[in-house]
C-alpha cells in the first residue's frame, strides 16, 4: 500500500515537473547552460583529471586515470605534478610575477584613466560624444596590432630612440624592448580603454551639483574628491579594475611580444609546458593551480563586494 | 579675480590631461599608419612614400584567406553567442521560479573570470579526447575554433542583456498582459524593441572578441583554419613586418568609418 502511494507521488511529481518544463520552454531556458556545461565545465574537469594522471610517452602523453585490466579496476593517480610545480621556485615565481603585473598595471590604468574618464564625462555634450568615439576607436582596434605598435616604437632604430638621440639625451640607442617595463607599458596601453569606459559610464551619471554643494559647504577640493566623487564612482572603479586585472593575470601575447627573459609570466609558462615540453599533465596541473591561485581570489572578492553592496542597499 | 584664475587653472588642467591622455592612446597607432607608407623593407628607416606594402598585402593570399576565415568565424560566433546570451538573460531575469538561480548565475558567469590560456588548453584537451571517444570533432579546424569562441562570448553577451532586462520596468509587460496581449506579441512589440540596442552591442562585442582572440584560437585551430591574429602573430612574433603596418592602417580605417557612422546614427536618433 505504502509502495503504491509513493509510486503515485513520484508519478505526480514527475507530471508536475514536465508541466513546469513545458511551461518554461525547456530548450529555450536550458540550451545555453547545456552548452556551457559541455564546453566549459567538462573541459575543466578533464584538465583536472589529466593533472592528476601519470606522465607517459605516447599519444596521449599520460596514463589513463582509470583502467580495467585482468588485475581488476585500478586507479592510477598521482599528485606528483603538483608537487613538482610547488617545489620549483621557477613556477611559483611565474605566478607571483603575473599577480604583480596585474596589480601594477591595474593601478596604473586607474591612475591614468580616472582623470581622462572624469574630464570626458564632464565635457559639454557635443564634445563629449566626439571624445567618447575617440575612446572607443582604440577599444575596437585589434589588440594584437596595438601591442605591435609599441614593438615598432621601442625598437633600437625606433622613433623614440631617434627623438631622444636628436634631442641629445642619449648618444647611442638604448634597448627598451624585452624587459618587464616594456610589458607593463604594453599592458597599460592596451587595457586603458577597458578601465576608462566603465569609469566613464558611472561618472557621466554623476550630478555635478554635488561638487558645487560640497564646495559651498566649505569642503576642500581634496575632501570633495575623497568623500563625494570617489565613493560614488566606486562601482565604476571596481568594474574597470576587474576588466583589466582578470585578462592580465593570464596574459600571454604582451609578454611574448614586448617582454624578455627577465621575468616570466604564468601564461607563457603554460604555453611552453604544453607546446614545447609537451607535458600535458604538468601543463594541466599549472592551469588548475592557476585557477586556485589567480582566479579564486577574484571570485571571492566579487562575492564579498556583492554582499557589501547588498547590505548597503 | 581669484575665481577666474582658479577656473582658468582648472580649464588648463582639463585640456592638458585630455591632450596627454589621447596622445598616449593615439600616438602609437598613428606612427604605425605613417610608417605603412614607407618604401623600405626595414620598417623604421624612412626611404620614401609608397603604396608598396598595400599592394603586397593584397597579393598575400595567406593574409587574405585568414582575414576571410576570421570574419566568417567572428560573425557566426557572434550570432550564436547572442542567441544564447539572450536566452540566459531571459532565464535569469524573467523566470522568478527558476530552481537554484545562484547556480545558473554561476554557470553563466564563470567564463568571464577564466584566463583565456586556461580556457584554450582545456578546450583543446577536450576536443582531443572527445575525438578519441566519440570521433567528434573529426579534426581540429574552423569548427573547433567556432565552438570555443561561442563558449567565451556567451557570458559577455548575457551580462549586457541581463543588465538591460533587469533595469527596465517589467510592469509594462504585465500591463500588456493584463490588457490581453498574447505573449508572443508582447515579446515582439514591447520586449524586443527595448533590448534591441543591447542585442546589437552584445553582437558587436562578441564579434570583436572573436576577431581579436589569439590565444584560444591558437590552441583550438587546425589545418586550414588560421585566423587573422594567428597569421599576424606568426609574422611579428620575432620581428617587424611592413605588411602588418599596412594591415593596421586598413583596420583602423574600417574602425574609424564604423565609429563615425555610429556617431551619426546616434546623433540623428537623439535629434528625433
Amino acid at each position: 500500500m505504502i509502495k503504491l502511494n509513493s509510486n503515485l507521488m513520484i508519478h505526480q511529481y514527475f507530471c508536475l515537473m514536465i508541466r513546469y518544463l513545458k511551461k518554461q520552454n525547456f530548450w529555450f531556458v536550458f540550451t545555453p547552460y547545456f552548452w556551457l556545461v559541455l564546453f566549459f565545465f567538462i573541459p575543466l574537469a578533464l584538465i583536472f583529471k589529466i593533472s592528476i594522471s601519470v606522465s607517459e610517452w605516447g599519444m596521449p602523453p599520460y596514463r589513463d586515470l582509470f583502467s580495467l585490466s585482468e588485475d581488476g579496476f585500478k586507479i592510477d593517480s598521482t599528485l606528483s605534478n603538483y608537487l613538482f610545480i610547488f617545489s620549483d621556485p621557477f613556477y611559483i615565481r611565474s605566478y607571483l610575477n603575473s599577480l604583480s603585473l596585474a596589480f601594477t598595471s591595474t593601478i596604473l590604468c586607474l591612475v591614468i584613466g580616472y582623470p581622462i574618464a572624469f574630464y570626458v564625462a564632464k565635457s559639454q555634450a557635443n564634445i563629449r560624444i566626439i571624445l567618447l568615439v575617440l575612446l572607443i576607436i582604440p577599444f575596437w582596434t585589434s589588440f594584437l596590432l596595438r601591442v605591435y605598435a609599441w614593438k615598432v616604437l621601442l625598437q633600437g632604430s625606433g622613433i623614440i630612440n631617434s627623438i631622444l638621440i636628436h634631442l641629445g639625451f642619449i648618444t647611442e640607442p638604448i634597448s627598451m624592448l624585452h624587459n618587464h617595463y616594456a610589458v607593463i607599458l604594453g599592458v597599460v596601453y592596451t587595457y586603458l580603454p577597458f578601465m576608462i569606459l566603465p569609469l566613464y559610464g558611472y561618472l557621466v551619471k554623476f550630478d555635478l551639483n554635488l561638487i558645487d554643494a560640497a564646495n559651498d559647504l566649505g569642503a576642500k577640493p581634496v575632501n570633495t574628491f575623497l568623500k563625494v566623487i570617489l565613493p560614488l564612482s566606486l562601482p565604476g572603479i571596481i568594474a574597470g579594475s576587474m576588466l583589466v586585472f582578470i585578462p592580465v593575470v593570464g596574459e600571454f601575447v604582451i609578454p611574448e611580444m614586448l617582454g624578455g627573459s627577465d621575468k616570466l609570466y604564468f601564461g607563457k609558462i603554460i604555453w611552453d609546458e604544453f607546446f614545447v615540453n609537451r607535458d600535458w599533465p604538468v601543463a594541466s596541473a599549472l592551469a588548475m593551480s592557476g585557477i586556485v591561485i589567480l582566479v579564486f581570489p577574484i571570485v571571492i572578492f566579487q562575492l564579498m563586494y556583492a554582499k557589501y553592496n547588498f547590505k548597503n542597499e | 579675480m581669484q575665481n577666474t584664475i582658479l577656473r582658468m587653472n582648472k580649464l588648463f588642467f582639463k585640456i592638458f590631461t585630455l591632450t596627454i591622455g589621447f596622445s598616449f592612446l593615439y600616438f602609437p597607432i598613428l606612427t604605425l599608419i605613417a610608417y605603412s607608407f614607407n618604401d623600405n623593407k626595414r620598417v623604421m628607416v624612412w626611404k620614401g612614400f609608397s603604396f608598396r606594402w598595400y599592394k603586397e598585402l593584397f597579393q598575400n593570399e595567406q593574409i587574405l584567406e585568414a582575414f576571410y576565415t576570421s570574419i566568417k568565424i567572428a560573425s557566426l560566433s557572434a550570432t550564436f553567442a547572442t542567441i544564447m546570451g539572450v536566452m540566459i538573460g531571459f532565464s535569469l531575469t524573467r523566470i522568478s521560479k527558476i530552481p537554484a538561480r545562484p547556480f545558473f548565475i554561476f554557470l553563466s558567469s564563470s567564463p568571464l573570470v577564466m584566463p583565456e590560456i586556461i580556457l584554450g588548453l582545456s578546450l583543446l584537451l577536450f576536443f582531443i579526447s572527445s575525438n578519441h571517444i566519440i570521433g567528434f570533432p573529426s579534426s581540429k579546424g574552423q569548427l573547433t575554433v567556432l565552438i570555443s569562441h561561442i563558449t567565451f562570448s556567451v557570458a559577455f553577451v548575457a551580462v549586457i542583456i541581463q543588465s538591460r532586462l533587469s533595469s527596465y520596468d517589467k510592469n509594462i509587460e504585465e500591463a500588456a498582459q493584463d490588457l490581453g496581449t498574447i505573449p508572443n506579441m508582447i515579446f515582439w512589440k514591447i520586449t524586443a524593441p527595448v533590448i534591441l540596442p543591447s542585442i546589437i552591442s552584445g553582437w558587436l562585442l562578441a564579434f570583436t572578441l572573436s576577431l581579436d582572440d589569439l590565444v584560444v584560437a591558437s590552441f583550438t585551430t587546425g589545418p586550414g583554419a588560421n585566423t587573422l591574429p594567428i597569421v599576424v602573430f606568426s609574422k611579428v612574433r620575432l620581428g617587424l613586418s611592413p605588411e602588418v603596418n599596412a594591415l593596421s592602417a586598413i583596420i583602423m580605417l574600417i574602425v574609424v568609418l564604423a565609429a563615425i557612422s555610429i556617431y551619426f546614427i546616434n546623433r540623428s536618433h537623439i535629434k528625433k
